[in-house]
C-alpha cells in the first residue's frame, strides 16, 4: 500500500532505543494484511483447487 | 469528517462510528432471524430422525433438512460474521467504516438472496440438500440466492479491507492491529477464498440450471464446491476464536499471554486451514492419494496446530488474568472462581471446551485419509459439525452478543436469571446432539436419510438396537438445545425492543465490563513469570483424550474387511 | 488486552515462554505423527482405497454388469425378484447405482479377493456396506475400482447414504458373503 505523504512507521516522539529498532520481518508480513489475503487465496487455489482439478482431468477412460 | 457520526463508548473509550453501528445492528438482528428459522428447521429434522415419533414425511423432512442446512450454516453464521468484520474494523480501530452506502448495498444484496434462497427450498422444488450435488437439480432462483448473497459477502468483506486501509492511512490506531482485529483479517481472507470457490462453481450450476450450459462434472463439482462448502465454516473457527480472545478480555480482563504465538496461530490458519475441504473426497473415484493424504492433513497438521496453540493460550490467558484479580491459591481456583453467572463468559468458556473436545478432536479423525472409509456420509459427520458449528461458534456467537446488546444496542439485558441459564441449556443440548449423532454414525447410521428402519425397501436391513436409542437421545437433546435457542431470541430481541436504555451516566454507573486494575493488562512478557497450571492440566487432559480417541479409530478401521 | 494494539511495539522480539514452546514442540510433532500414520497404515494396513477408477459413460457401464449378472446369476431372490450373481472369486465384480436401488446382489465368497466395480447411472450415490460399514461416494460417470477380501459371513445391506431424492430411503442393496 502506498503512503506518500509519511513513508515511514508511525513512531511517535517518545524515541527510546525500542522506538529505533527495525520491525521484525515476521511481524511486517503479519501487519502486511493485503499479503496475507494473497497467500491465505493462492496456497488452497494452488494445493487444493487446482492440483484437484488436475487430478480429475487425469482419470483415464475405461477400455 | 464530521465528528457528529461518532460517540464515545462509555466504558471502553472507543469513538464508535454512527454508521459502522448501524450496520452492526442490521446484520446481528438478521442473523439472529436465520438462527430462529434454521433452528425450527433442524428441530423437525430432530424429531423426524427420532424414530418413535418420525414427525414429518419423507418430502418435508428433505426439504426441512435443505433448509436447515442453508440458513444456519450460512446464513446465520455469516451475517452474524459481517457484524463482527465491522465491530473488528471500524470499532476497534476507532475509525469510520469505509463506503457505508455500499457496505448497506451488500447488507441488502445478502438479504434478497438469503430470503430468494429460502422461497425456492420452500417452494418444494430444491429439496437437494445444501450441498445441491449435481446432476440433481434445483429451481434456478435456488442457485441464484445463493449466488448473490455470496456476492453480498465478498462486498460486506471488502467493506472491512477498506476501513482497514483507512485507518492505517488516518492512524486511528498505532502500531499492529488488536489481536481481535488480527483474528477477523483471518476471517475475511478465509471468507475471500470460500466466496470465489461458490462463485465458481455455483454460476456455472445455475448457467445448467437454466439450460444454458450442458453438464458438470459430478467431481470437479464436489471438489470446486467443498471449496465453498468446507471453508465457509473455517470462517468461523477464525472468528470464534476471535471471540473468545474478545470476551475473554471483556469479562475477565484477559490478555494474550503472547501476541506472537497467538497470531503466528492464525496465520498458520491463513495457510493451510481451507486445504481441509480434502475431507469430503477422501472416498471418491480416481483422487490419488498423495493430494488426498497432503490437503486432508492440512499440510502436515499445521493449521491443528494453530488450533492447538489456540486451545492453551484462550484458557491461558484467562488463568493468567484471573489470577490477578487475586484467584491465585491452588490449581483451579482461578476456573472455580471465574464469572459462570455471566452468560457472555460461561458461553465463551463453554464453547472453547466443546469446540476443542467434541468439533476438534473428531474433525482430525474424520480428516484421516482411511479412517474416512469408516465415517463418510454416516451420522457421524453431522455430529462432529454440530460439536463444531453449534456448540462452538454459534454459542461462541450467542456469547458475544450477550456484549453487543449493552454496549452496541445500548440497552440493559432482561430476563436476566433466563440469561444466566441460557448458555449451559443450550450448550447441553448442542453436546448432546453432537455426541449422539456420532454415537449413531460409528454405528454405521446414514446421514440425511428418512428411515433408518428401511420400511418401504425392497430388502430388510436393520441397524444394532442401540442406534435408534442414539437418534433417541439425539432428538431430546435437540428438545433441549432448541429451548436453548429460544430463551436466547427471547432474552436478545425482549432486550433491545424493552430493554432499559444505557445512557452513559448509567453506563459508567453499571458497566458491563471487566473493571479490574490496570495491573492486569501490565506486560508479563517474561519467560520464568508464566504460571498457568491449570490450563497446563486442561490441556494434558484434552491431549491424552486426543490420542486415545485417535487410536481407538483406528482399531476400528483394522476390523473392517480388507480393501486396498 | 486482545481488544487494544498491543503495548509492544515489537512484539514480535517477546521472549516465547518455556510451556508454550512445549505445547507448541508437542502439537507439531504429533502431528508430524498423524501424518506419518497415513503413509504407515498405506504400507503396512490392509484397509486403503487403490483410487483406481477411470470415466465411463452409464449406458457403457450399465451393459457390462449386465453382461456380468447374466453369466454368473445363480438364482432370483425371493421376495424382489432381483438376481443374485455369484462370480468366481478373484474375478471382477460389477454393482450398479440407480434411482433407487443397488443392482444386482452380489453373493462372494468368505476370504476370497475380488475386484469390485461401483458406478452411478444417473445421479450421485453413497455406498454405505452395512454393518461392515465401509463407505464410499459414487459417481455417475465414473467406475471405481476396488480390491475387496470379504472376511466374515452373512447377509449385508447395502445403504444409500448419499441424499439422491425422494426415494433415497428406500435404496437399500444386498451383499452376501458365503463361506
Amino acid at each position: 500500500m502506498a503512503e506518500p505523504d509519511q513513508p515511514e512507521e508511525q513512531a511517535p516522539s517518545t524515541d527510546t532505543e525500542d522506538h529505533a529498532e527495525k520491525i521484525p520481518a515476521m511481524q511486517s508480513l503479519l501487519d502486511n494484511h493485503f499479503l496475507l489475503l494473497f497467500i491465505g487465496v493462492a496456497v488452497p487455489a494452488v494445493l487444493y483447487t487446482i492440483w484437484g482439478v488436475m487430478e480429475v482431468a487425469h482419470i483415464p477412460i475405461a477400455n | 469528517m464530521s465528528n457528529l457520526m461518532f460517540r464515545t463508548c462509555p466504558e471502553t473509550g472507543l469513538k464508535v462510528h454512527g454508521p459502522a453501528e448501524a450496520l452492526i445492528k442490521a446484520n446481528a438482528v438478521v442473523a439472529v432471524v436465520f438462527l430462529l428459522i434454521g433452528g425450527l428447521f433442524g428441530l423437525l429434522v430432530a424429531l423426524t430422525r427420532w424414530q418413535a415419533i418420525h414427525l414429518l414425511p419423507a418430502d418435508l423432512f428433505y426439504l426441512a433438512l435443505t433448509a436447515h442446512g442453508a440458513d444456519v450454516l450460512v446464513f446465520w453464521i455469516i451475517f452474524f460474521e459481517v457484524a463482527l468484520l465491522y465491530f473488528a474494523s471500524a470499532i476497534l480501530l476507532n475509525c469510520r467504516l469505509a463506503t457505508p452506502r455500499i457496505a448497506w448495498a451488500a447488507f441488502f444484496l445478502m438479504l434478497a438472496g438469503a430470503v430468494m434462497a429460502n422461497v425456492a427450498v420452500l417452494q418444494g422444488e430444491s429439496s437437494v440438500m445444501f450441498t445441491s450435488y449435481v446432476p440433481m437439480k434445483a429451481a434456478p432462483h435456488f442457485y441464484l440466492g445463493l449466488i448473490l448473497f455470496a456476492v453480498g459477502t465478498l462486498v460486506a468483506v471488502a467493506v472491512f479491507f477498506g476501513t482497514l486501509v483507512i485507518a492505517k492511512q488516518e492512524k486511528t490506531y498505532s502500531g499492529s492491529v488488536p489481536l481481535v482485529t488480527f483474528g477477523a483479517v483471518t476471517a475475511a481472507i478465509i471468507a475471500v477464498y470460500t466466496i470465489a470457490s461458490g462463485a465458481i462453481i455455483l454460476i456455472p450450476t445455475f448457467l445448467w440450471s437454466v439450460g444454458l450450459v450442458g453438464e458438470i462434472d459430478t467431481l470437479t463439482y464436489r471438489i470446486v464446491w467443498w471449496g465453498f462448502g468446507h471453508s465457509s465454516q473455517q470462517i468461523n473457527v477464525a472468528a470464534q476464536v476471535a471471540c473468545w480472545y474478545a470476551v475473554a478480555a471483556l469479562t475477565v480482563g484477559a490478555k494474550p499471554i503472547s501476541e506472537k504465538v497467538s497470531r503466528f496461530a492464525f496465520l498458520l490458519y491463513i495457510c493451510f486451514l481451507l486445504l481441509a475441504s480434502a475431507h469430503h473426497l477422501l472416498v471418491d473415484p480416481g483422487i490419488s492419494s498423495e493430494w488426498k493424504v497432503f490437503n486432508t492433513s492440512y499440510a502436515l497438521f499445521l493449521a491443528v496446530l494453530g488450533s492447538m496453540i489456540h486451545g492453551m493460550s484462550v484458557p491461558g490467558a484467562i488463568e493468567v488474568a484471573q489470577r490477578k484479580n487475586g484467584f491465585a491459591h491452588g490449581v483451579f481456583t482461578w476456573l472455580r472462581k471465574a464469572p459462570w453467572g455471566n452468560p457472555a463468559f460461561a458461553g465463551m468458556f463453554l464453547s472453547v471446551i466443546l469446540f476443542g473436545f467434541l468439533g476438534g478432536i473428531t474433525g482430525v479423525i474424520m480428516g484421516t485419509e482411511q479412517l474416512n472409509i469408516i465415517i463418510h456420509n454416516t451420522l457421524y459427520v453431522p455430529g462432529h459439525f454440530h460439536g463444531t458449528v453449534v456448540a462452538g461458534t454459534t454459542l461462541a456467537f450467542m456469547s458475544i452478543t450477550y456484549l453487543v446488546v449493552p454496549l452496541i444496542f445500548r440497552r440493559e439485558l432482561i430476563f436476566k436469571r433466563l440469561a444466566q441459564l441460557q448458555p449451559y441449556l443450550f450448550g447441553l443440548g448442542a453436546m448432546g446432539i453432537s455426541v449422539f449423532m456420532m454415537a449413531a454414525g460409528t454405528l454405521g447410521v446414514s446421514r440425511r436419510h428418512w428411515d433408518m428402519a428401511f420400511s418401504d425397501a425392497p430388502f430388510s436391513f436393520d441397524y444394532p438396537p442401540a442406534a435408534f436409542m442414539m437418534m433417541g437421545l439425539n432428538g431430546m437433546s435437540a428438545i433441549v438445545a432448541s429451548l436453548g435457542g429460544v430463551a436466547f431470541i427471547v432474552v436478545i430481541v425482549g432486550s433491545i425492543l424493552f430493554g432499559k436504555k444505557r445512557d452513559d451516566a448509567f453506563a459508567k454507573e453499571n458497566p458491563v465490563i471487566f473493571q479490574g486494575s490496570g495491573a492486569t493488562v501490565a506486560h508479563h512478557g517474561d519467560a520464568g513469570s508464566l504460571k498457568i497450571p491449570g490450563t497446563t492440566i486442561l490441556v494434558a487432559v484434552f491431549f491424552l483424550s486426543f490420542v486415545l480417541y485417535y487410536f481407538v479409530n483406528w482399531k476400528y478401521l483394522s476390523e473392517v474387511w480388507p480393501l486396498s | 488486552m486482545a481488544l487494544t494494539p498491543p503495548d509492544d511495539r515489537l512484539w514480535w522480539k517477546q521472549p516465547l515462554h518455556g510451556i508454550e514452546l512445549s505445547w507448541i514442540t508437542i502439537s507439531f510433532l504429533w502431528g508430524l505423527l498423524m501424518f506419518g500414520m497415513m503413509v504407515y497404515w498405506h504400507l503396512t494396513g490392509d484397509q486403503n482405497l487403490s483410487n483406481e477408477a477411470y470415466r465411463i459413460n452409464p449406458d457403457v457401464y450399465a451393459e457390462k454388469v449386465e453382461a456380468a449378472a447374466e453369466e454368473y446369476m445363480v438364482r432370483e431372490d425371493e421376495n424382489s425378484g432381483m438376481p443374485v450373481v455369484h462370480p468366481p472369486p478373484g474375478s471382477d465384480v460389477y454393482m450398479l447405482a440407480r434411482l433407487w436401488e443397488w443392482w444386482p446382489i452380489l453373493e462372494l465368497e468368505e476370504g476370497k479377493e475380488y475386484r469390485l466395480h461401483l458406478s452411478s447411472l444417473d445421479w450421485m450415490h453413497g455406498f454405505s456396506l452395512q454393518p461392515a460399514n465401509i463407505n464410499l461416494q459414487i459417481h455417475p460417470n465414473y467406475e471405481m475400482v476396488l480390491t475387496v477380501t470379504p472376511d466374515k459371513a452373512g447377509e449385508y445391506g447395502v445403504v444409500c447414504n448419499e441424499y439422491c431424492g425422494i426415494g433415497h430411503h428406500q435404496m437399500l442393496g444386498k451383499l452376501i458373503v458365503v463361506k
